[in-house]
């Protein structure tokens, strides 16, 4: 299959959100050491928040919608108006579309990661989440216009995600609250870059079950 | 450290209720957002709203400088972790008494993030905003990157200086320059001789180990500029009073409001041993007390430690200072 309905893909939104309470202890380890140690916690909260609320048998684009709100309404931080513009952006950017392809997809992560970037500061390099979303959006981009199936960009987008989080470690952070730490902050994940990529793992995964 | 503790994850919530119960003379729940303070005396109707807001866990602020001629409405967040664009949204609706509203932060990624999308959000609602972003934390960043630096205990004398102004029935733009004008006038700095813990997360955030003292240190924990030997009060005072006032480069004969707060653990008492050699070393520097503020008024949790903050003052400033003032935390 090339493509996924919208309707029903909400349950996309549910399985990213198990993943990351999954991992809520694991975020919060890794920001403790360069950030104030809360980021898992947040993120828990706001993901569960939605995970409950949302309907999986309705679209993606709802379900992007409701997290967005929860975010945004509810956890606030740094995290709450980065992921929550992130997700408000690729839900616009998906609308009322029947069908979810690689044109569609390639234009909603994108839309995501524009999001980010309008409302943050950093770069790519400045050891933030962004390290995982640039490459990752580049090479789902790259592997469409490679000739590649909706599948294999997705599999090269969580592979890219993957890569961009470990290029933290040997960042010095330049932006947010860590980047008070200077050279210290050498030599750790950053935990945004790692809930970014889990997210980004989410979406190929979900989505690339469905497409087989 | 033994704690007083329901479920770590509705402390906020908890501390908001005592808060507005405790205080309710002076202070009001916002009637659909539960992260939002209201002063009973807001809003005013043709005056400027005075906003703010931030994590929790420095009580008495944000919420304790809420209240007559003060702050009209607090974003409540969670601890250390900036409030919700929604509930500074909700802020500067309640605040707002037609004549525009000054919100008035520190200087935080997620603070920034979240005012800047509630202005936009306020101003969809027809309401004016403007906003005085505090940067007087000296050891956050050098003195060519004043942009960078945060906003610590500095916010409560701004706040105090753009309330009375408000309150006096300046335009939002005489509100705006009379708190950016406080917040310039302000050098600060903290010192931290022990760590502090988010409850939910169980442990101390960072380490100061037995015997080390942490020059510089931010309202979170955020590094200093040097770790070492923990010294004498007077010591630490001068140092402080130095990294201020180098900071500064005050006239002779300036006078200056001085503001000492707690980190949340250290006795009051030892403040005053701070308080006590800080006053000679300004003094000695030809400088004049004008008022001094000795106490917990910016906390970090349980953070052992102290901040010092020293404003330059004006006949404007000395002024709005003396203004009467009613709210819990001043």
């Amino acid at each position: 299959m090339t493509s996924i309905d919208n309707k029903g893909a909400g349950a996309v939104v549910t399985e990213i959100a198990a993943v990351i309470v999954d991992n809520k202890a694991y975020l919060s380890e890794i920001d403790g050491k360069i950030g104030d140690g809360d980021h898992g916690v947040n993120m828990a909260k706001g993901f569960a928040r939605a995970a409950e609320r949302l309907d999986p048998e309705g679209t993606l684009t709802d379900a992007l919608e409701l997290l967005s709100d929860v975010l945004m309404s509810e956890i606030g931080g740094s995290m709450g108006p980065l992921y929550g513009m992130t997700f408000s952006d690729m839900a616009e950017s998906l609308g009322d579309a029947e069908k979810i392809d690689a044109a569609n997809f390639a234009a909603m992560i994108r839309a995501g990661l524009e999001g980010v970037q309008d409302i943050g500061s950093a770069k790519v390099g400045d050891k933030t989440l962004l390290d995982a979303f640039v490459p990752a959006v580049d090479a789902f981009d790259a592997a469409i216009t490679g000739g590649k199936s909706f599948a294999e960009a997705l599999d090269a987008m969580k592979a890219a995600a993957a890569e961009g989080r470990d290029s933290t470690v040997d960042m010095v952070a330049r932006v947010g609250r860590s980047s008070r730490l200077g050279e210290r902050s050498r030599g750790v994940l950053d935990a945004g870059a790692t809930s970014c990529a889990m997210i980004l793992a989410g979406f190929a995964e979900s989505i690339g079950k469905r497409l087989t | 450290m033994q704690r007083f503790l329901n479920n770590p994850d509705a402390i906020v919530d908890e501390t908001v209720a005592g808060f507005v119960r405790a205080h309710s003379d002076l202070v009001r729940l916002d009637p659909e957002n539960n992260r939002v303070v209201v002063s009973q005396f807001a809003p005013k109707e043709g005056r400027v709203g005075i906003v703010t807001g931030g994590g929790s866990g420095h009580e008495p602020a944000f919420i304790g400088y809420t209240g007559k001629n003060m702050v009209d409405a607090v974003a409540v967040g969670e601890l250390f972790s900036s409030p919700t664009a929604k509930s500074f949204h909700d802020s500067i609706r309640a605040a707002n008494g037609g004549a525009g509203v000054a919100v008035l932060y520190g200087n935080y990624a997620g603070d920034n993030m979240n005012v800047k999308m509630a202005a936009k959000m306020a101003k969809k609602d027809g309401i004016e905003v403007a906003t005085v972003v505090a940067n007087d934390d000296v050891c956050s960043a050098p003195a060519d990157e004043r942009e960078k630096r945060r906003g610590v205990a500095g916010e409560i004398l701004m706040w105090k200086i753009g309330g009375a102004r408000a309150a006096l029935g300046g335009s939002l733009a005489e509100v705006i320059a009379a708190a950016q004008k406080a917040i310039d006038s302000c050098r600060s700095v903290g010192v931290g001789l022990g760590p502090c813990t988010l409850p939910a997360v169980g442990h101390p955030n960072f380490q100061i180990e037995p015997g080390k003292m942490e020059m510089g240190i931010g309202h979170h924990g955020e590094p200093g500029t040097r770790v070492e030997d923990l010294r004498t009060a007077d010591e630490i005072a001068d140092d402080m009073t130095k990294i201020v006032l180098d900071d500064h480069d005050l006239p002779e004969g300036t006078e200056v409001a001085v503001l000492i707060s707690g980190l949340g653990a250290t006795p009051v008492n030892e403040l005053y041993v701070l308080y006590d050699r800080v006053a000679q070393q300004i003094e000695a520097r030809g400088l004049k007390v004008y008022r001094a503020l000795v106490g917990n008024y910016f906390t970090s949790l349980e953070m052992v430690g102290a901040s010092l903050t020293i404003m330059a003052l004006d006949d404007e400033l000395k002024e709005l200072l003396d203004m009467e003032t009613a709210c819990p935390g001043f």
